[in-house]
């Protein structure tokens, strides 16, 4: 809660002014409502015992998250930034094993102690600033109601303080602007002040941030070391059966040749010949392996030659946009190019494109890349496909990627990746005449 | 004719030098680093050049750049790049600088000596010798709407070797067909790409590769 303090610079709220107070009358009316769930949740654990806790737990904690959900999404408006859902995720299906993870996991505690501050501390705040905008309004049509209503019902406004008639009653009408001008300074602040009590207990905790930090760094540390022994596997088989089998034919052509020289020249040239031939197949095969794992341009030009030369081979016109001050570190500099590669080959394999364009920029200390053609559309990101393959390369590098492709085109793909400042190094002398 | 060679390994540097000594060619210098290259090139003014694109020091484009700075400073000084792969990029670059006497190969087309030749003599002579692999690429551009897409089968094919650098003679040879039939195809080209013929073989190239890379 101590962070609540802190952070008294936040965004504005989201919804009108005038909408708060009936949305803080409805929060106040759901805390109120929530203390239901609370009790429910709290016998029901010792009720395990007896077995009925069971199916009341499965009932009420999907319950109770289901209602800490609805507050989450209500709350981040106030807050101006998403809420979290940190609950942890059953590891095996079946009843017992998820009846452990939500015993085991510590937001289900957390929830219930919310369910608890919300009815007390929530029904506060959120009534408080429904109240103060009520009040304003009370009194403000106070004469009003003294002269509509039957004489007597409406005499004391201050519970008895004091007694007012029809014509004193616009004494009270003052009242009404300090309850106002208390709403309008403070009421916005009230509703922060409990959505910030709801975020301390309902979003995730330090530890439970860094849980999460470490499952997504480990999933995509194991798919990256995956995918680089696949790739290792591919060149071995590749150099194996390519250019070492042939260099292997070489050499016995030229052995042959050598025996044969002196006996029948002509057949010795005749073996020349094909042992030149496939020495320059094999440097050819030698060739596409290299530029399949580090195409040449890009370490001679950096990213921008790179991706120019790309659009040069593409059937299609390509618009190349680059606008990156220095050269990324290598590593991210080859993922951002196959990246854009990849799209373009989708966009030449599938899309019957006839324009494209490619704009890469950096800013926010991110590299941003879109890749767009006006073809057919309908490209999705599915297991195993291109897409897919360069989503898990980017998030290696804890980048991401957005399609947008509507079944008539346009595709657009938004590629992020993380790039500091800091590491952009200048380019030496880029650029020739 | 006078010859000067820029390759940083040095068994290939002795395999072009023996190579070029072997068939009257006189090797002025034979330069092994990307700062030498220049001051090598205007000091010599070789009648051409073989240069390898990757140099020492940074192992990049290095020769590349030397051959456009070169070319900048002794306007159409001949220069054969050779290199191990071949980028459409860098081929545009040798080419905006204008004129003729540029050549662009791959370099295991070294190993067929008797092509790898004609093309040092047609660069030496003004004219040009790009890679089939870069040509090759070129032709493949065409989508449906480009009036590249209106040749015959082969009406390419003598594009493409017209695109190389070659003679009608030389063509004709090639394709085993007349000299006077490969200049009816060239005529056919012109006129389904809407480009004004002309004599000079280097224009022709010229025109076809702008025509090809401007789209």
């Amino acid at each position: 809660m101590s962070t609540a303090a802190a952070t008294t610079e936040a965004p504005p709220l989201r919804y009108p002014k005038l909408a708060q107070p009936w949305i803080a009358l409805f929060l106040a009316i759901l805390a109120e409502l929530g203390i239901a769930l609370f009790v429910l949740s709290v016998v029901s654990v010792p009720l395990i015992a007896v077995w009925v806790g069971i199916p009341m737990l499965l009932v009420v904690v999907p319950a109770a998250r289901w209602f800490a959900n609805c507050h989450r999404t209500m709350l981040a408006g106030f807050l101006g930034e998403r809420i979290p859902r940190p609950y942890k995720k059953p590891p095996m299906p079946g009843m017992l094993m998820r009846l452990r993870t939500i015993l085991t996991d510590p937001q289900t505690w957390r929830d219930i102690v919310w369910l608890l501050v919300n009815a007390v501390l929530g029904f506060t705040l959120s009534l408080l600033s429904a109240v103060l905008f009520l009040a304003g309004l009370f009194y403000l049509v106070y004469p009003l109601l003294v002269g509509v209503t039957p004489e007597g019902v409406f005499t004391e406004p201050f519970g008895g303080l004091v007694t007012v008639n029809f014509w004193t009653s616009f004494l009270v009408m003052p009242v009404a602007l300090i309850a106002f001008l208390i709403w309008n300074a403070a009421g916005e602040r009230l509703l922060k002040a409990n959505a910030f009590v709801a975020r301390s207990l309902l979003g995730p905790t330090e530890s439970a941030k860094l849980a999460m930090r470490v499952r997504e760094l480990a999933e995509s540390r194991a798919e990256t070391v995956d995918t680089q022994a696949a790739e290792l596997r591919r060149i071995e088989r590749d150099l194996h059966d390519g250019a070492q089998a042939r260099l292997a034919a070489l050499s016995m052509n030229l052995g042959m040749a050598e025996e044969l020289v002196a006996r029948d020249p002509a057949q010795a040239a005749a073996l020349l010949t094909e042992a030149r031939q496939s020495a320059s197949t094999a440097l050819s095969e030698l060739r596409d392996l290299v530029r399949g794992i580090h195409p040449p341009v890009l370490a001679d030009r950096g990213l921008e030659g790179a991706v120019k030369a790309l659009a040069l081979t593409c059937p299609f016109k390509v618009d190349v946009t680059f606008d990156v001050p220095g050269r990324p570190p290598a590593p991210v500099e080859s993922a951002a190019y196959f990246a854009v590669a990849e799209c373009l080959a989708n966009a030449v394999k599938y899309s019957a494109a006839t324009n494209a364009w490619v704009q890469i920029t950096h800013e926010d200390e991110r590299l941003h890349m879109i890749v767009g053609d006006d073809g057919v559309g309908g490209a999705t990101v599915k297991p195993g496909g291109g897409l897919y393959g360069i989503e898990r390369r980017l998030a290696a590098f804890d980048g991401t990627l957005t399609v947008v492709s509507p079944s008539a085109g346009p595709t657009t793909v938004i590629m992020e990746l993380p790039c500091e400042s800091s590491s952009l190094k200048t380019t030496p002398s880029s650029g020739t005449a | 004719m006078r010859v000067l060679i820029a390759e940083d390994h040095a068994l290939l540097r002795d395999g072009l030098i023996r190579l070029l000594e072997a068939h009257d060619f006189e090797v002025v210098e034979a330069v092994d680093n990307g700062p030498r290259l220049v001051p090598a090139l205007v000091e010599h003014r070789p009648d051409v050049a073989v240069v390898d694109v990757r140099l020492p020091p940074t192992f990049t484009d290095e020769g590349l750049k030397a051959a456009i700075e070169a070319r900048e400073k002794v306007p159409g000084l001949p220069i054969l790049v050779l290199s191990q792969y071949v980028e459409q990029l860098y081929a545009r670059e040798l080419l905006t600088g204008g004129g003729g006497g540029v050549g662009y190969l791959l370099k295991d087309r070294v190993s067929n000596v008797a092509e790898f030749l004609d093309a040092v003599r047609r660069v030496a002579a003004g004219g040009t010798a790009m890679d089939p692999d870069v040509i090759g690429q070129l032709l493949a551009r065409n989508t449906r709407d480009e009036p590249i897409s209106r040749l015959t089968p082969r009406e390419s094919e003598v594009l493409g070797l017209m695109a190389e650098g070659r003679s009608n003679a030389a063509i004709a040879s090639a394709l085993f067909v007349t000299e006077k039939a490969v200049s009816k195809h060239t005529n056919n080209i012109f006129a389904k790409l809407d480009l004004p013929p002309s004599e000079d073989d280097n224009r022709r190239v010229m025109a076809v590769l702008t025509y090809l890379s401007s789209r």
